[in-house]
């Protein structure tokens, strides 16, 4: 019988397997950042122990910085300290590393991309759950903890135990308005975002085959918002054509190329469990509760739990309404927000920054809310400044940031007020995610910017 | 880490579904360089409200935490499990966790022990009838019980194993260098490098 993409990679980097005993698995790429390292090179220095493979680790800091006067010291002490133990930590031990204010710093899964360090076929890790959305390019990524990071950065492997397989088919062809966000919002609706807990994902299908690689990366992103720790798609000549000319593409790149058109899912391999989506069908689709789950099509009104069967999702829709300040028979449509949110590892890359800036050109949003544009990196950020975006987004009246993960999570110094309502283009609709009392729906890049433009939830339909 | 064979303590009843790792511990609470002192960020939005279970006087001793299904989702912040362990919990009891979260309680000795979520309704039902309760949490025999009842739970034997001994998965590990060296002495060439930096 034949072996999924997941199964063909896994295969390859076993360095050691025994009846009873988890797999011990090479790591060819180690991602590190400010929040899950300081405890990691802390145990390292505890039991003098080196990084086994600096040529395999690079940093960068994300989550911690703040996206404007970055020239000056990050105003967190806390913060700040975190950030300085990743420089003094990186130096120790021999680490490259991209700081605030250089060219290549950004949010850690924009960054391995873009530098062309993340190729089909590799084993990919990071102390950061998103770490799923290298699975975009074919390779096997995925989120660990600091005990993991610890461990890789001591052996470049990891013992761990092997996943099942998920085929995630969606054929068809997406209506315009409809994106990579919405399939995978709509995905995560589908199956639950306990739906893929032990598998790992391949997202298969011609509406996937059509998506560009910024598209892929957006919905194995959120590959762990349905549960999966992995997710990935075939790589074909979208994927290779991207790598080529990158700063870290293969120097032989002819031998690498032979090599990633193996890798593919077998005709006849087998997956644990598929699901089949319809893409023709696929509306924009926005989140209504607070975990990503809890999506429905734009056109939907707030939902009725008292119509939910199942008690454990009647009662998690019921706290969700409670928090989100909802009330069930709302048009989606009508909700008003506060704050427009376009950024993240989901969706902070140019080809995002392009859509909601398609949008906006030559308009203005409404005098009813905020909008903050955070670039995934800085070469992002620099790239769309080349191409003029950034004064799509000023004239319109949004704010233009540098790069980090800013408002997707309540660490730096971007964070909803108590009660305050945002549509962002991040990943996690949780209580207090984006800030203490803060309410999320999660949204895509485009519904993002007519939003903006209309105050309540839109999508450019709407316009 | 310490060993982990069996553990006896109260229960406290978590009846939420979803319980995710911002819930168990909000981002602002991660910037600590440190592995302790995180209980104070424990569940920290909903430790306001009196209601909350761990404010109620009665579960305040409580070391085995009894959730809804799905608990830990989310980012991968082992935070989440030190939070739990600095707080005083042993073990976690739910139908289903996320696999991140499971994967690290269980390399740093939080026991999270999966039982269906019929057994979880009567064990919430007990300790809200009597929350002295005593849960007892039994890795030797994989099994929990409370009053009469026993319930077995699976675990693979090496984290078992692993768990009963108490050891250090990078000491383990370290033992397989040669394996790794002689791995590494394969790769292909054109697997890419972060060093030296290009420009």
């Amino acid at each position: 019988m034949g072996k999924t993409l997941a199964e063909k990679i896994w295969g390859e980097h076993i360095v050691r397997s025994a009846p009873g005993e988890p797999d011990l698995v090479y790591i060819d790429l180690h991602l590190i950042h400010e929040v899950t390292s300081p405890q990691a090179f802390d145990g390292l220095r505890l039991a003098g122990r080196k990084v086994r493979r600096t040529d395999l680790t690079i940093a960068t800091e994300d989550h911690n910085t703040p996206t404007l006067n970055i020239d000056k010291p990050i105003a967190d002490p806390v913060s700040k300290l975190q950030v300085d133990t990743l420089r003094a930590n990186c130096k120790e031990f021999g680490v490259r590393i991209h700081s605030l204010g250089d060219a290549e710093q950004g949010i850690v899964h924009v960054v391995g991309p873009q530098l062309g360090l993340t190729q089909p076929g590799m084993t990919i890790v990071c102390g950061d759950s998103h770490t799923s959305t290298h699975g975009a390019f074919g390779a096997l990524a995925f989120g660990i903890g600091t005990s993991e990071v610890e461990h890789v950065l001591a052996t470049q492997t990891l013992p761990l135990a092997r996943p099942k397989t998920m085929a995630i088919n969606v054929e068809g062809k997406l209506k315009a308005g409809v994106t990579a966000k919405d399939i995978i919002l709509a995905i995560i609706a589908k199956i639950g975002t306990g739906g893929g807990q032990g598998y790992v994902i391949e997202y298969r299908g011609s509406a996937i085959r059509e998506l560009s690689m910024e598209g892929r990366m957006t919905i194995c992103n959120m590959s762990i918002e349905a549960g999966a720790r992995a997710g990935l798609i075939a790589p074909d000549e979208k994927t290779f054509a991207y790598i080529k000319g990158k700063p870290h593409a293969p120097e032989e790149f002819d031998a690498a190329l032979a090599y990633w058109k193996t890798l593919f899912t077998d005709a006849d391999a087998q997956f644990d469990v598929e699901v089949n989506l319809d893409a023709d069908a696929l509306e924009p689709f926005v989140t209504w509760g607070t975990n990503p789950g809890q999506g429905l099509p734009l056109n939907a009104n707030v939902p009725n739990p008292a119509e939910i069967s199942d008690p454990e999702a009647r009662g998690a829709a019921e706290r969700a309404l409670v928090y989100m300040g909802l009330e069930a028979g709302t048009p989606l449509k009508k909700i008003a927000i506060d704050t427009v949110f376009l950024g993240s590892c989901t969706n902070g890359r140019i080809e995002d920054l392009r859509a909601a800036a398609d949008v906006l050109k030559g308009k203005k949003i409404s005098s009813t809310l905020r909008m903050l544009v955070v670039p995934g990196s800085a070469r992002v950020r620099l790239q769309a400044e080349q191409e003029g975006l950034d004064k799509v987004f000023l004239d319109a009246g949004a704010e233009w940031r540098n790069a980090g993960c800013s408002m997707c999570l309540g660490m730096n110094p971007d964070q909803l007020a108590v009660g305050e309502r945002s549509a962002s283009t991040s990943n996690r609709n949780f209580e207090g995610r984006q800030g203490k009392g803060g309410r999320t729906h999660l949204v895509s890049p485009l519904v993002a910017a007519a939003t903006a433009l209309r105050g309540t939830l839109s999508s450019p339909a709407d316009l | 880490m310490e060993k982990f064979i069996k553990h006896t303590g109260s229960g406290v009843p978590l009846r939420r579904s979803n319980v995710d790792t911002d819930q168990i511990i909000p981002a602002v609470y991660l910037k600590r360089v440190t592995r302790s002192g995180f209980e104070d960020g424990l569940f920290s939005a909903w430790r306001n409200d009196p209601e909350f279970v761990l404010n109620q006087e009665a579960y305040k001793k409580g070391t085995v935490l009894v959730a809804g299904v799905d608990f830990g989702t989310g980012s991968s912040r082992e935070h989440a499990v030190w939070a739990l362990q600095n707080y005083g919990f042993k073990a976690v009891i739910s139908s289903r966790f996320a696999d991140i979260f499971r994967g690290n309680s269980l390399k740093g000795g939080l026991l999270t022990v999966i039982i269906d979520q019929s057994d979880v309704e009567n064990i919430w039902a007990a300790i809200e009838a009597d929350p002295t309760t005593q849960i007892m949490v039994d890795l030797d025999t994989r099994t929990v019980s409370y009053n009469s009842t026993v319930l077995p739970f699976e675990i693979d034997d090496y984290t078992r194993w692993r768990l009963m001994e108490g050891l250090d998965d990078i000491g383990l590990t370290l033992k397989e260098t040669d394996s790794i060296d002689s791995f590494e002495g394969n790769r292909a060439s054109y697997k890419p490098k972060t060093l030296p930096i290009k420009k």
